[in-house]
Order: structure tokens, then sequence, then C-alpha cells
């Protein structure tokens, strides 16, 4: 510890932390700001942006119109997350309780969708829903329906193609969680008398939260700001709040209130997120 | 992929309007970016090179030769995805061009904005080959500012087997057809659309019209299979998955030459005009050269040979016989007078361009 | 990826479950029927997803030929070799001074990394763009790689930080005992040290700038699509087949990586 530089800011620190200084903050820092300033501009009608203290972005926000997209892009990522963890749970789980050998198989089977290109896994199921595709001659094929049906540009579709894209992310947390598992924990349980859903519950599931959390933001956050899958499977008709941010960008020219949808998408996420580790965090701490 | 021509660079604009957009806003004179398709001779010194700013193959082979031979000049072309895109540039200043091909509402909007400068049509004789259609459009009413390059239509493409004929916007809203339709996601031509079915101007901002518009929107999207952009449509109209679609005439005709069991409709009362302007930016380099190109182009030989290359329409009546390709059979590739006569043009609104975005928005989700 | 050693307690886990079996075995056919879908039609003569016409490679050489294609692909290895390399040694040095200092200011540092990791990607494509516009850059290669490494500056950073704090740092005080300086102290002690996990930090960033659609749809300008952008572009026009044998292409590659990569490392892990 006699190395440790206390709190002063040495030479050597200021080397270690200006590139990353100048980077994050030209980079990353600064161009949030000037999204805040511009979310109280007021943007040109041939585009361009006036700076000021004009309120108006924030408050067309309470638009019903505008407020029901928002409540829709966090109920389609709320699902999108859940289902990940109902899906994504058992497989981590299975994986993680294997032979090592066997587990580094399984986990980079899993990987390996998640390393190949995103886009290329929404493209998959335009494949499979489109008109005449898989899915339906499936589908006829079964007896289910009796001529294509629309699947494609649903926003089941949608759904589908998001819990798809973002399953990965949830398992690989989910699976370094349990997998770093004390299992003697869990052999003290059923010792002790517990059956294996009771042990589970009382024990697995609790310890292996802080990979529940880390799974649903990771699938949350791309969830609520996606805008890729409600075009390509959703046919523009579900409307999510990417797609309104995007759409103020690139075609109404209207920066300024494309600035405070964005400011307000970040910090309802903001919230939820630290909501949603509280509330599950606390959890944790009472158990562990 | 690389024999697939879109014309007038909807395939950029689908892909880079995001870039397009910020190269857009920005102001910078760097084209360093773009890409030159059809340069030719490499440029030279800027002395004697005409600096064309274009759509995306948007400029036959031919002409870039020819011109380059009759005047011993170099032409180099750069390229833009969107008209707001191209204005943002110009409205940077000083960015060198020559020439540019800017859409018909974006002609008034950059008059207004005073980044085109008056044409001396004393050195552009052959404005008479231009179409009495296509002379003194409401963007450009005395044609000071503009002279026409392409122009299409914005209408319907459909498959006769399934929907037989069609006249009107009306099958695009019967329930018949659930599921097999699909409109252009762009707010000026949907609306337009909803609105010219009930035989209003596409262009109106009066409230009542466009809360009807938008009602009758809202009624339609269930039986749609969605918005896309236009050549998005026309591959599912191919397969069948679609019936109906909402497209830019040159994308329809390019579907109908490899299928005949399709036809494209310019549905009544009314449809949408466009058409790709020439016009001189303020403070063009080679001022009386960009005049030379403007009249090259109205001429039969050089105007037939770009309309064969892009497969829209030319408002270049001398060039209308020499243009050959299956294309040219196709009725609505040159329509009659009484056609020109229902068909509109999109304008600036202005300010009311906010309420049609947030109409199309609510349209969408609701 | 660390490999505990495993308890022989691990086979209370194994207790047969047929009805997990059956889960899992279903959720593996989900993750990879939409990938076989796409191998097996790459392989088809047809053009077309709905029906097949006989086996052919065709599309293969299509893709080989599509000139569109390449540039893109190119483009998109220049941004990520480029970025990762940039962000690699920002992150790194930012881990060393994160893991290792305690200064005024620190959990500004933190934040403001995790507020990176966490910003939903359109929000950062977005605020990027109107940056580049607003101090006049022009858009292209140069802002992607700069996007690029911002968004994997901090990845790279958590990656190597966690590896940095369970440092022993007894080796590096031996060498500056033996009158090493700070900078051949680093270099010959600390980095190979955290080599492993510097790797594992590029790595990752490679993977993410390689992939990312989001942000680089904002950034790119004209004539600067990445793979994603061009593979985007090509769905939208309509299914193609050359996507299909651009995907199956992609997806072999990254099982061979994926496995010959996860065979070298579980060996040095073992060693």
């Amino acid at each position: 510890m006699a190395k440790d530089k206390g709190k002063g800011w040495s030479p050597g620190l200021a080397g270690l932390l200006s590139p990353v200084t100048f980077w994050l903050g030209l980079f990353f820092l600064a161009p949030l700001l000037l999204i805040v300033a511009y979310s109280f501009g007021t943007a040109g009608v041939y585009g361009g942006m006036k700076l000021g203290f004009n309120t108006n972005n924030y408050a067309q926000i309470a638009d019903p119109l505008y407020l029901k997209i928002l409540f829709r892009t966090l109920v389609i990522a709320v699902l999108t997350t859940l289902l990940c963890l109902v899906l994504g749970y058992p497989l981590a789980y299975f994986i993680a309780f294997r032979s090592r050998k066997w587990r580094n198989n399984l986990i980079l089977l899993v990987m390996i969708p998640f390393w190949s290109s995103l886009i290329i896994r929404v493209y998959a199921w335009v494949v499979i829903l489109s008109g005449n595709g898989i899915a339906n001659h499936a589908l006829q094929f079964l007896g289910i329906t009796n001529g294509p049906v629309n699947l494609i540009f649903t926003p089941k579709a949608v759904l589908m193609g998001m819990v798809y894209s973002y399953l990965p992310f949830m398992v690989l947390p989910l699976y370094a969680s349990l997998e770093s598992f004390d299992v003697s924990l869990k052999e003290a349980s059923q010792d002790l008398g517990a059956n294996r859903w009771h042990t589970f519950w009382r024990v697995t599931f609790p310890l292996s939260m802080p990979g529940v959390i880390a799974g649903s933001i990771l699938v949350f956050i791309p969830a609520a700001g996606e805008f890729v899958v409600p075009q390509l499977l959703g046919g523009a008709k579900t409307t999510m709040m990417g797609n309104l941010i995007q759409q103020q960008f690139l075609d109404a020219r209207n920066w300024a209130f494309g600035s405070a949808l964005s400011m307000i998408l970040a910090v309802v996420l903001l919230v939820a997120i630290i909501f949603y580790v509280r509330r599950v965090g606390t959890d944790k701490l009472e158990v562990g | 992929m690389g024999k697939t021509r879109i014309s007038r660079g909807r395939f950029l604009k689908m892909v880079g309007t995001a870039g397009a957009t910020g190269s857009a806003l920005s102001v910078l004179a760097a084209c360093q970016t773009s890409t030159t398709p059809q340069q030719s001779g490499g440029g030279g010194g800027g002395g004697n090179t005409l600096h064309i700013y274009n759509w995306a193959q948007y400029l036959a082979p031919y002409d870039i030769k020819h011109f380059e031979k009759k005047f011993g000049m170099n032409i180099t072309q750069d390229t833009y995805s969107s008209n707001e895109e191209l204005l943002a540039k110009l409205q940077g200043g000083g960015t060198g061009y020559d020439v540019i091909v800017p859409s018909d509402y974006m002609v008034s909007i950059m008059a207004k904005s005073k980044v085109i400068q008056k044409l001396d049509m004393s050195k552009i004789p052959n404005f008479k080959n231009v179409s009495k259609h296509y002379r003194g459009l409401p963007f450009d009413p005395k044609n000071e500012y503009s002279v026409p390059y392409q122009a299409g239509t914005t209408g319907i493409l459909y498959n006769k087997k399934k929907v037989g004929r069609v006249e009107t916007w009306d099958p695009l809203w019967d329930p018949k057809f659930k599921g097999k339709m699909a409109m252009i996601n762009d707010v000026r031509e949907t609306i337009g659309a909803a609105l010219m079915r009930r035989g209003y101007s596409e262009n109106s901002t009066d409230p009542r019209k466009l809360q009807q518009a938008k009602q009758d929107l809202i009624k339609q999207k269930p039986l749609l299979q969605g918005y896309f952009d236009s050549v998005e449509n026309v591959p599912m109209v191919r397969r069948g998955d679609i019936w109906l679609a909402h497209v830019y005439s040159g994308d329809g005709f390019l579907a109908i030459v490899q299928d005949k069991n399709l036809a494209y409709a310019i549905p009544k009362p009314g449809a949408t005009l466009w058409v790709d302007n020439l016009c001189i930016p303020v403070g063009a380099p080679h001022v009386d050269l960009a005049h030379k190109f403007l009249n090259f182009i109205l001429a039969p030989k050089p105007g037939a040979a770009l309309t064969e290359y892009t497969d829209y329409s030319t408002p270049n009546q001398a060039a209308v016989p020499l243009v050959h390709g299956k294309f040219t059979k196709i009725p609505q590739w040159d329509p009659s007078g009484k056609v020109y006569d229902r068909l509109q043009t999109i304008r600036d609104i202005g300010k009311a361009t906010r309420t049609y975005e947030r109409i199309f928005t609510e349209v969408k989700s609701s | 990826m660390s490999i505990k050693s495993s308890s022989i307690s691990r086979s209370l886990g194994r207790v047969p479950d047929r009805a997990l079996f059956a889960l899992v075995g279903l959720l593996y056919l989900f993750l990879y029927a939409p990938i076989a879908v796409l191998m097996f039609f790459s392989f088809n003569s047809a053009k077309s997803t709905e029906f097949w016409g006989g086996f052919s490679t065709r599309w293969y050489s299509a893709l080989l030929m599509d000139q569109d294609i390449l540039h893109a692909f190119y483009r998109s290895l220049i941004v990520g070799v480029v970025s990762t390399i940039i962000a690699t040694a920002i992150g790194t040095l930012a881990a060393l001074a994160l893991a290792r200092y305690r200064f005024r200011g620190k959990s500004f540092y933190d934040s403001t990394i995790y507020a990176d990791t966490v910003m939903p990607e359109i929000v950062v494509g977005i605020s990027l763009l109107a940056f580049f516009v607003a101090v006049h850059v022009p858009l292209g290669l140069t802002t992607i790689i700069i996007a690029h490494v911002a968004f994997n500056i901090p990845f790279v950073t958590i990656v190597v930080r966690s590896r940095v704090v369970g440092l022993d740092r007894s080796l590096e005080e031996a060498a500056q005992d033996l009158g090493a300086g700070p900078i051949s102290t680093f270099l010959r002690v600390t980095l190979p040290l955290i080599f492993p996990a510097v790797i594992a930090g590029a790595l990752l960033a490679f993977t993410l700038s390689f992939d990312d659609f989001v942000i680089t749809f904002f950034v790119a300008g004209v004539g600067s699509n990445t793979l994603p952008l061009e593979i985007y572009s090509m769905v939208k026009l309509g299914v193609s087949p050359v996507v299909n044998a651009l995907s199956t292409v992609i997806i072999i590659a990254v099982m061979v990586v994926v496995f010959v990569g996860s065979r070298i490392f579980m060996r040095k892990e073992r060693a």
C-alpha cells in the first residue's frame, strides 16, 4: 500500500489519465452537453439550430402521442428483458452446472451468434417470417394454418427479433455469476432438507442476482433504444423512441425536439436502472 | 448486387440518410468523402473542369464523354443523397460546384435562401425543347432559376391478375386487399396520397383537410403490410407478398419490364409529379460553361442518352423519339396531356412541415 | 472466461432433469435454426428464400465479385483494427490509473465510464452526429473511427481494470527496487502480467466495432459504408441471396476463430 499515491494528482497519474480525459471528454461528454444545449434550443424550419432557453421541446413530450410512444417503448423493452431472462436463465443454469469441458463448449455455442453480426441475426428472421417463408410453410405443413398468414411486420415479430438478438447478452452474465457459484451452499441447503425448488429460490437464484442485474441491464438498454428491428421486422408500424428520435434528426430536421427526446430517453433509462438495481440489489443484500 | 441499378440515388439515400443529413448540415467544403462514380479524366486542373454535384448514378456516361469532347473540358461529379444535404452544403457557401440537381420544392427553398443564381436564358436556346408540361411549374414559375432534368410520378405498382385494373387511390383502402398493400415511408408522399384521394391539394395546410387525411390513413393502417421505401416495395410486389404498392415511377417500370403481370397506375384524381432540375449555385466558378452544360442536356441526343440510363421520364420533348428501351412501351412513361393536368408537385410548406411530421408519426403509431 | 477448479460436488447439478434438458435443446434450436436457414439458402440456385431450386455456389462467386461488399468489408476491417488499437491503449492506461490510484475526481471518471457503457447507442450516435456537424468535421471513416474508440474505451478499461486490481504488486516493486524506471517496469513487468486482459479487452473492442450498426449509421458519410451498413441496405432492398452467402461466411469465420481461440486459451490456462 506504500505506493498508493494518496489523494493527490501526480504527474504519473495525469499521464495515465490524460488520453482518456481527452477522448471521452471531447467525443462523449462534449457531444452529450451539445445535445442538452440543443434540447433547449429552437430548430429552424430548414434545419440549423438557434440556442436559447426554450422549454417547448420538453413540453411537447406531454403530447399523448409521444407519451404513448415512450410508454410502448418501455413496455417492449421490459417484455424483451423478461423473455430473455425467462429463456436465458434455464440455459445459463444448465450450462453452468455441466462438467468443465461441456460448460466451455456450450457457452461458446451461445457466444457464436453474439459474435456474428446483429444485422444478420435480424435478417434471418426477415427470411423466416416473410410472406411465403419457412415459418409459413411450417405452419401450413403442421396444419395449423390453411394459407400464408401475416407473420412479419407485426409487433410480435419485433418482439421476437429483439429477444433473439439480445438473448446472448442475458445468458453470458448469468452464466458468469452461476459458474462462479459455490456449490457447497446448495449442498448445505439440500443437506438441511430443503427440496430442489426451495433451494433454487432461496439459495441459487439470490446468489445469481448480480448476473440477473447485469444481464437485464445489458438487454434492457439496447432494447429501449432499438430502431433497427422495428424497421426491418415491424414495417415501420411499431414506432419506438429510437425511430422517433431518428426521424426528428434525419427527416423532420427538428434537432431541438430530437435532442429533447434523446435526453428524456436517457434519463428515463437511467432512473429505471437505478430503481431496478436498488430494488433487486437490496433483496440480494438481505439474503447474502 | 452491383448490377441492380437504382435510379436517383435512392439506394444511397436509404443507407446514408444519416450520414447525408450530417454532412448536410455541416458546412464542410469536404467532398473528399463523396464518391465520384462517373468521374472521368481525373479532374485535371480546376481551370478546365466542370464540377457537378448530383444524385448517384444520375448522369449517363455517354453525356459525359460527349460534353468533354465537344468543349474540351473535364467533368467531375460528387454525389449526395438528399435534397437537405445539398441545401446545407450550399448554405455553407463556396463549395465550388458549377451545376446542382435539386428536386422541385428544393428549388424554391434555394431561390428563397439565395443559394442559386438566375439563369441567362439567352445562353440556353435548347430550352425550346422542354415540354410545356415542365415549364413554369409552381416551384419556379418563370423558369428563372432552373431547367428540368428528369421527372417521374409517384403512383401505384400493382398485380393485374390479383386486383384487376387500378385507376384511383381507393384500392389502397380496400379491405379486400388487407395485408397485401404497402405505402411509401415518406411524410409528404403518403399524406399527399390521402389528400389527393379526397381531391385535395397535396400541399394543403387546411387543418380540417389534414384531419380527414389523418383519419383516412389511420383507417388504412391495419390493411397495410407497412411503410417502406419505394425500392423496398417493388421486390415485395414481384415476389407476390403484396399486390399493391405506392412507388416512384422509375422503380415501378424496372419491375414491369421484368414481369408482365404488373402494371403501374397514376391514380385519379391526383398524383405527385416530381421533377429534378439543373441549377447553378451562387459563386459557381464556371458560370458560362455551366450554361453550356444545361443547354447540352436539353439537346435531343444527350437527353435521350440520359433517360435511357435512368429509366425516368424526360421533360426534353425533342429527346423522346430517340429514346429506346422496353420501358418506353409503358404508357405511363410518357403520360398524355390529360394525365398531366391532374398531376401535382410537392411544394415547400414551411412551418407546416412540422404538422405533417406529427400526423405521420401519429398514423404510424396508431 | 475464468475456469474454476470444478469440485466433485458439481455432479450434484447434473441430476438428470428431462424438462430442463428438453428446454435447453429447444433454446439451442432457437439460437441456431435461423442461422441454419440462412446457410441452407446460401446454396440455393434459385434467387429465393421460399423454395429450393437446387444446389449451387453461384452466390458465393457473386459475393467474391461484389465490389461494394468487399470495400465495405475492407472498411470495417480498417475501422475495427485502428479503433481497437487506440481504444485498447487509452483504456489500458485508464484502467491502471483507476485501479491503482486514489485521487480527487475518481468517482467522476468511474461514472463517466459506466455512463458510456449504458448510454443508449442511439443517443450516443445522434450526439456525435450533432457534434461533428457543429465543429465542421466531414463525416467519413475518420468520424467512424473516433466514435468507435469512444464507445470502446470503457469496455477495455473495465476488463483490464479487474485484472489490475487482482495483481500482485511485489514483482513490480522488486523491479523498481532493482532500479528499473516506471516505463521499463510497466513494459517488462506490468504489461506481461495484464496482457491476457488487454487481449481480451481488445478482442471485445474489435467485435463491438466490427458489428456496430447504430452509432456508425449516424456518423458515416457518403461512401464510408461499413459492412453492417452495407448488409442493412442490401436487406432493405429485398432478400438477397448474396447476403445469405455473406452471412454464412461471417458465421463460419466466427465459429472457426472462436473455437480455435478457445482451444489456445484453454491450453494456456492449463499450463
